[in-house]
């Protein structure tokens, strides 16, 4: 793993957004965790606060020999994890063009959209294919968790659909990022919902 | 070495457990919260509280202090106004253990009032202020934090801000050592800490020779750094902002201050001589620029094309500093036009049926900092001003004085449990001591809701879950000298509409305080088991698309379009939907629906 680092000093930006209670944080936190352990340099910046309340999350996480901003470039994403659709789109002009994006398919209705003052956006996933064609996937989270009996792991079942971008990342590795984050009672199902959604991409 | 991904509130925590701190108190603000939370959670060496606001809490770390331990208090940016006091004559006593004060900026008033830049308070004030940028300076930091306050005699302040307080990277774990100073209070230091002038005077001179020595120590201070690459340009910069500046030009040179007040002057005369051309890079004020043009330098850029308002970025500062040549990402998408998410109050969060009873009434309402300032936001529009903590009560009192026997009837103040002591008792007081008639609603949730759970003294608990003893508001009303107290429940629209409507009326001060109304996300208080129904559905036979209920902005609560008919034939555009999943059946759309089309669900 070291050598790997020296021969790329390159950092690899993860744009992480979704609506606020999804488990955004938690997601960005295996990452963190993940990286870190495999000898990486991260950093991972959010915003706490009135985001609680429903609001849009984002998370930016960077890892790479050294990293310095915790803030992405606008224009320099590399991955985009999104949990919702709208919150996807909201975050398109920030992706490279040869970005990979990661969908989770759902959709959380903002509070314009409840008072029927606004339209929810239409084909997200075309609007994202126009730009980024095979790059672009959607994850059925909601359904795969809720499978495994809770609807609550959907964001790991993301974590793993996105783990298929990391060869070099043992599945070990992610699966030890989970039970240090995670209480133990929690374990078994988040291991299942890593598999499942690595097998969903 | 281990290290462990921090965020920067963690790492500050930790530098203090690893200086030896023995006392550290805080009032939970956004981003500064979690400081206090992780040390009452991880480091039993140190004795951790909830102080009712940040002079309390400056004011106990400085007592904690002055018997020769280590003590920390920390705050956001606005705490820091509510702790001047203190805080501004400290600076002329000193301390004997070493005192830390945290100060969490907001650029971009990601959840603040305001967005001003604490280094001034460093000016203001005359003390040392040092500035981290990542985990590990938020680790070392406030270590050195507690050298510099002993060696100098002084409160130290550390300066941290939203994407350094709420940021995670990795941080070497260090051992705690603990501090050698003799514990013990000495009448022998008296005229140190009695502030009258004839002590004063003598400290006041202390104070500016201590600068003197500050400057000098600023100098040979191991975190002010220099880094010479390219010549051609040099950049002055500190904390997060020298982070975006180094992320988008690693080519230039540069100093990066650790320690930005006092400045480093020679350090900075000799940057200026090794560089050609200087920038001055910081978010918010210019607050380095001012003083190194006072120096007599020429500075290339700085607030000429880096915006003082809002936070940096590395986009920020690229598009600045290149200007025109700056390209910018293409955009495949506007996003102004896509539906914005602002935070709303939580599916049956009490607030909300006592925001739409105030509605209905017509109040103007002086509001406070908390959850419920979200009520000001469309569609409820029942809160009309937030300025501060406490501001409500004070405000609400002004204006009946203005407004004398024409504002009965039709003015409150709101108040959370948490702001309301705070800052809310004493004006709370002045409204009965001056004979007002002004309303004080306390919209008591249990807990300090918006900052994530914080205990206070009304909760019953310390931050380590210790009973204790739990203020009774009525009884606090009653000994402040009100007369006419009131419980309202505010799940029942109509009550608080009688009773609210009756108190405005009233010429004499009304204290009215929300009863069994639990913050939803506070599980010890079950705040679910006062609902009959698990949740509610639309008997769309019935419902007529009045979207009446959709007032209350309920985010289980939506629109469907559809042009249809009752079943008894009122023609309708549409229908409202309640996702089942979000509902907890709170009741408040079933008081609004005029055609009993909102019927509890089956499970």
């Amino acid at each position: 793993m070291k050598k790997n680092i020296k021969k790329n000093g390159k950092v690899t930006n993860i744009f992480l957004s979704g609506v606020g209670g999804q488990g955004t944080i938690l997601a960005s936190n295996i990452l963190a965790e993940v990286f870190l352990k495999a000898g990486y340099d991260v950093k991972k910046a959010e915003v706490h606060g009135m985001a609680q309340r429903g609001g849009d999350v984002t998370t930016h996480f960077r890892f790479g020999k050294k990293v310095y901003s915790p803030i992405i470039k606008y224009g320099d994403v590399d991955f985009l994890l999104s949990f919702e659709l709208l919150e996807s789109i909201r975050y398109i002009n920030w992706v490279k063009p040869e970005g990979k994006i990661v969908i989770n398919n759902q959709e959380i209705f903002p509070p314009a959209v409840n008072l029927g003052m606004a339209q929810y956006p239409q084909d997200v996933e075309k609007a994202f294919k126009k730009y980024f064609k095979e790059n672009v996937h959607l994850v059925n989270g909601q359904e795969i968790a809720k499978n495994l009996g809770n609807m609550q792991a959907a964001n790991v079942v993301l974590v793993g659909a996105f783990s298929n971008f990391f060869p070099e990342i043992k599945d070990e590795q992610w699966i030890e990022a989970l039970k240090t984050l995670l209480a133990p009672k929690l374990h078994d199902l988040n291991i299942k919902a890593f598999y499942e959604g690595k097998k969903a991409l | 070495m281990k290290k462990e991904i921090m965020q920067g509130n963690a790492a500050v925590a930790r530098g203090a457990w690893e200086a030896g701190v023995k006392v550290a108190a805080a009032y939970p603000g956004t981003p500064s919260s979690e400081i206090l939370r992780d040390i009452a959670d991880t480091y039993p060496e140190i004795y951790p509280e909830w102080a009712p606001n940040e002079k309390v809490a400056v004011e106990v770390a400085a007592g904690a202090a002055l018997t020769g331990i280590r003590a920390m208090a920390a705050m956001k940016h606005v705490g820091l106004n509510v702790a001047a006091d203190p805080f501004m004559t400290l600076a002329y006593t000193g301390i004997k253990g070493g005192m830390v004060i945290v100060v969490a900026d907001d650029p971009n008033v990601h959840s603040s009032q305001n967005e001003q830049d604490s280094r001034n308070w460093a000016r203001f004030a005359k003390v040392p202020m040092l500035e981290p940028a990542d985990g590990q300076e938020c680790k070392d930091f406030t270590k050195m934090a507690f050298e510099i306050s002993e060696k100098f005699d002084t409160p130290v302040l550390l300066r941290t801000e939203t994407r350094v307080a709420h940021s995670d990277s990795p941080v070497v774990q260090g051992e705690r050592e603990e501090t050698t100073t003799p514990i013990g209070l000495d009448p022998k230091d008296t005229p140190k800490y009695v502030m009258v002038p004839i002590n004063v005077r003598v400290r006041r001179k202390v104070v500016e020779e201590r600068m003197k020595k500050l400057e000098a120590y600023a100098d040979k201070f191991k975190y002010n750094v220099m880094e010479i690459n390219d010549t051609k340009i040099g950049v002055i910069s500190s904390g997060v902002s020298y982070l975006y500046t180094k992320e988008v030009f690693p080519e230039w040179s540069y100093l990066k201050l650790g320690m930005v007040w006092p400045l480093p002057k020679k350090m900075i005369a000799a940057f200026f001589k090794k560089v050609k051309k200087v920038i001055v890079v910081e978010e918010l004020d210019p607050f380095l620029e001012t003083e190194i043009k006072a120096m007599g330098y020429k500075v290339f850029h700085g607030k000429d094309v880096i915006p003082n308002m809002y936070e940096l970025s590395p986009e920020i500062v690229e598009r600045s500093l290149k200007g025109k040549a700056y390209k910018p990402p293409k955009i495949r998408v506007k996003p102004e036009d896509l539906p914005r998410r602002p935070p709303n109050l939580c599916a049956g969060c009490s607030h909300r049926p006592l925001f739409y009873a105030l509605k209905k009434l017509g109040a103007y309402v002086f509001g406070d900092i908390g959850c419920y300032t979200l009520a000001a936001a469309p569609p409820l529009q029942a809160l009309h001003s937030c300025i501060c903590m406490g501001a409500s009560v004070g405000m609400a009192h002004g204006a009946m004085k203005a407004l004398g026997n024409e504002g009965l009837g039709k003015v409150c103040a709101v108040i959370g449990d948490s702001t309301f002591l705070h800052g809310g008792v004493t004006p709370l007081m002045d409204v009965v001591y001056n004979r007002g008639n002004s309303t004080t609603i306390i919209l008591d949730n249990r807990i300090t809701g918006m900052t994530g759970h914080q205990e206070h003294p009304g909760t019953g608990f310390t931050i380590r879950q210790e009973p204790t003893h739990m203020i009774d508001y009525e009884e606090l009303g009653k000994a402040l000298g009100i007369k006419s107290i009131r419980k309202i429940d505010p799940y029942d629209i109509k009550g608080c509409m009688e009773i609210i409507g009756e108190e405005m009326a009233k010429n004499e001060p009304s204290l009215i305080v929300c009863k069994n109304s639990p913050c939803m996300m506070l599980r010890r208080a079950k705040p679910l088991e006062r609902f009959k129904n698990p949740f509610y559905v639309i008997d769309t036979d019935k419902c007529r698309g009045c979207r009446m209920c959709l007032e209350i902005n309920c985010p289980a609560i939506s629109w469907r379009a559809g042009e249809g008919e009752t079943k008894d034939g009122h023609k309708r555009k549409g229908t409202v939907y309640i996702n089942r999943d979000q509902c907890v059946g709170c009741e408040v759309c079933t008081q609004i629906c005029k055609f009993e089309a909102i019927v509890p669900g089956q499970k």
